[in-house]
């Protein structure tokens, strides 16, 4: 992974050191709360219902054992004991102390980790595939495009201060585990017609209030010319985005008033003035930045199957379940990448304890080269296990109540913090987890369901992806009470769709009932093999609707 | 009392007037204000009243600045640079950030050497980014300015190159 040199340790420092002055600036009235809200907000911060969140970047998910390890030191010292891992990969901290921030930042960058941009107006997280790097067709790994757009986009002097949040997500393989779709600017690893690789560039995705899925700016773009042509969208979207309306403030209103063609004209207008500047790649360059992401010393081994071999031993069918949802396959012979469920049933989904992580950082160390990814989906992973080795993980994180053997499934639910954290949510999402894993609690009946992505958020802000759900839950206030609007067949992949709404919004209590009718239609109506999914998509929504407002359950 | 501000590093007495604080200004409705004939030299004027007396104020001699609003197009701007000794950029908002881009085109793209002022809102955690945009003089409130010259120096070092001397470019020069 990237390794800070020392120019790179001097600047988180320094920010420390900034954001230290602006704290204690704003505690003795040089600074008002708006004025500080400016400056709070880019460095992840937060001031919140119950106490601050603060934010903490963690780039393209990516976590060495001795980052995990600072993380649950702080979530021990200055929060609650646990962390919450966010959809773009990031940790949130719900409960420390405004005066502590600046410490806790200064903890951070010992361990070469940072606040920076993970909330405001800016260019934020650059996130990307949790297997890359690992998985098998993938054309090449995205990870050293993150850091050279990482470093990129790090206090950018002119992109500071945007009409509106910027997120970019960068994928090199066919399938899109990291929604690029739905975010600002999605940067696709592709080859060129001389077979090249090179760039796919879309823009405009975007998910809350107004969902949009991105549109194709420029179909081919060569490896070297990535930041310039980023920098041209960026200068095009800085003076032209709306100011005047926050909800109609983010690239994707801007790309849909001109429409593709005339911001793609836009764009190729400025990026022609600018090609070929400073900012122009060389082989070098990406190749040094390449040489971070090697791969680990792996060793000389050939694919095992570990179920069969535990069966012989034990005839264990929960391992078994476990091996089947919660680990895939690796480009290395004899290696498997297993998920780290956060989606323990009576457990808020993302979170995860202080103990946890240390023991996560412990794993890491002894199973996988002493590294863990964050998913996009909520989840951990530990990337290089060797399979002879899975068991022996399996039963460590069992007993640590991390094996919920659930990847994929219903119960592997997106979920933002809600109402009980956040302090634009209607709804406590988080209950409503609850209430969902209490009503599917059977394993086998979320097997024989298979692959269903169900998405939460507890606002329009859309921080859950409800949008992009094969089911996708909002939470909406009616006169005060929290009611939710279900959706259906939307989908966050390479075939990304938004869904569709069913019908009425429904009470809290009948959310896990409405479920169960969309699943009941679901089982009587599907073809073999067919994902849930696909069944919304050959059905249409109607089938599923007249079930669920079918008398006498939901009003 | 004269305006104070910072420029090129240095604090000092701002020998500019806007044309409102002369009386001078002209709106649409109004046009051609009496232009003073010989007046106390420097004068900044909004973006539609130099298009409207652009010549008129050239006529006059004088040194000549205008004052662009962030929803100006400063290739609009661009054909008068060579008159023009001052572009004025305004910061209504904590917010406002168009006038960071105005400025790397009047720099880079437009070649402008002169004076480049950021007016409005404008505080010392803003002026680490604005001088590398290229802006070098700053209409600060008082309590900032005594404090301004260490905010030049927040960062030791920057990942892109933009408009500025004298940074230690990372990206483009990765250290060992």
């Amino acid at each position: 992974m990237y390794r800070y040199d020392i120019a790179d340790k001097n600047l988180v420092r320094e920010r420390v050191a900034q954001f230290r002055d602006q704290t204690r600036r704003f505690l003795a009235g040089e600074l008002s709360d708006d004025e500080f809200r400016h400056l709070r907000l880019r460095n992840g911060l937060y001031l919140q219902r119950h106490a601050p969140m603060l934010r903490v970047a963690i780039p393209y998910g990516l976590l060495s054992s001795k980052q995990l390890r600072a993380l649950g030191a702080i979530a021990r010292r200055y929060d609650r004991g646990y962390g919450h891992f966010t959809t773009r990969q990031n940790i949130q901290y719900n409960w420390p102390k405004l005066e502590q921030v600046p410490d806790i930042l200064a903890e951070l960058a010992e361990v070469e980790m940072h606040a920076i941009q993970t909330s405001g107006n800016c260019i934020r997280n650059t996130t990307s595939d949790h297997l890359a790097g690992i998985t098998p067709n993938e054309l090449q790994d995205p990870r050293p495009w993150c850091e050279l757009i990482r470093q990129w986009s790090t206090f950018h002097p002119e992109f500071t201060y945007l009409p509106r949040k910027f997120k970019i997500a960068v994928t090199g393989a066919p399938q899109d585990r990291a929604a690029s779709l739905v975010h600002d600017v999605g940067v696709h690893i592709v080859r060129g017609p001389d077979g090249q690789l090179g760039f796919e560039i879309l823009a405009g995705g975007g998910l809350g209030r107004t969902p949009v899925i991105g549109q194709v700016v420029r179909d081919f773009l060569p490896r070297e010319h990535l930041l310039s042509y980023l920098e041209a969208i960026l200068r095009v979207y800085n003076l032209e985005g709306r100011r005047d309306n926050l909800t109609k403030a983010r690239i994707k209103i801007l790309v849909r008033s001109l429409g593709i063609g005339e911001f793609k004209k836009r764009v190729e207008a400025e990026w022609a003035l600018i090609r070929g500047n400073a900012l122009t790649l060389d082989p070098e360059q990406i190749e040094r930045m390449g040489s971070f992401f090697g791969p680990p010393p792996y060793r000389q081994l050939s694919d095992i199957d570990p179920p069969a071999a535990v069966d012989a031993l034990a005839g264990n069918r929960e391992f078994r379940a476990w091996y089947r949802y919660n680990t895939v396959a690796h480009k290395v012979p004899g290696y498997r990448a297993v998920y780290v469920s956060l989606k323990k049933p009576d457990v808020a989904p993302g979170d995860a304890t202080d103990v946890q992580m240390e023991l996560l950082a412990d794993l890491s160390e002894r199973y996988s080269f002493g590294e863990i990814r964050v998913t996009h989906t909520q989840n951990l992973l530990l990337a290089d296990v060797e399979q002879g080795a899975v068991f022996e993980l399996w039963q460590t994180l069992r007993a640590a109540g991390l094996a919920t053997p659930n990847i994929g499934t219903l119960t592997d639910m997106i979920c933002c913090p809600g109402l009980d954290f956040c302090s634009l949510a209607n709804a406590g999402s988080i209950e409503v987890a609850k209430i969902i894993n209490e009503r599917f609690e059977d394993f086998d009946y979320l097997y024989d369901l298979g692959e269903i992505d169900l998405k939460m958020s507890g606002c329009m802000n859309a921080c859950g992806h409800h949008h992009v759900g094969n089911i996708g839950i909002l939470g909406v206030d009616k006169g005060g009470e929290e009611w939710y609007q279900i959706t259906i067949g939307g989908a966050a992949g390479a075939d990304a769709s938004l869904g569709t709404v069913i019908g009425p919004s429904v009470a809290k209590a009948q959310v896990p009932d409405t479920l169960a009718r969309l699943l009941e239609v679901y089982v009587e109506q599907r073809e073999p093999e067919e994902r849930f999914l696909d069944t919304v998509r050959r059905l249409g929504v109607k089938p599923f609707k007249e079930r669920v407002y079918a008398a006498p359950a939901a009003a | 009392m004269p305006r104070r501000l910072l420029r090129d590093r240095q604090v000092v007495e701002d020998d500019w007037r806007y044309a409102e604080e002369l009386g001078c200004a002209s709106h649409a409705d109004a046009p051609h204000a009496a232009a003073p004939a010989a007046g106390p030299g420097a004068v900044i004027l909004g973006f539609d009243q130099w298009r409207r007396e652009r010549d008129a104020w050239t006529a006059r001699g004088g040194r000549l600045g205008v004052l662009l609003l962030p929803e100006h197009k400063v290739e609009q701007l661009a054909p008068d640079l060579q008159r023009l000794s001052l572009v004025a950029l305004s910061f209504p908002g904590p917010a406002e950030g168009r006038g960071y881009t105005q400025a790397r085109l009047l720099r880079e793209r437009y070649g402008f050497q002169d004076e480049l002022r950021a007016t409005g809102y404008v505080r010392i955690d803003q002026l680490f980014f604005l001088a590398r945009c290229g802006f070098n003089s700053f209409e600060l409130a008082d309590g900032d300015i005594a404090v301004a010259g260490a905010a030049f120096s927040t960062f030791s070092a920057a990942y892109q190159p933009a408009n500025d001397r004298g940074l230690a470019l990372k990206l483009q020069h990765p250290q060992p």
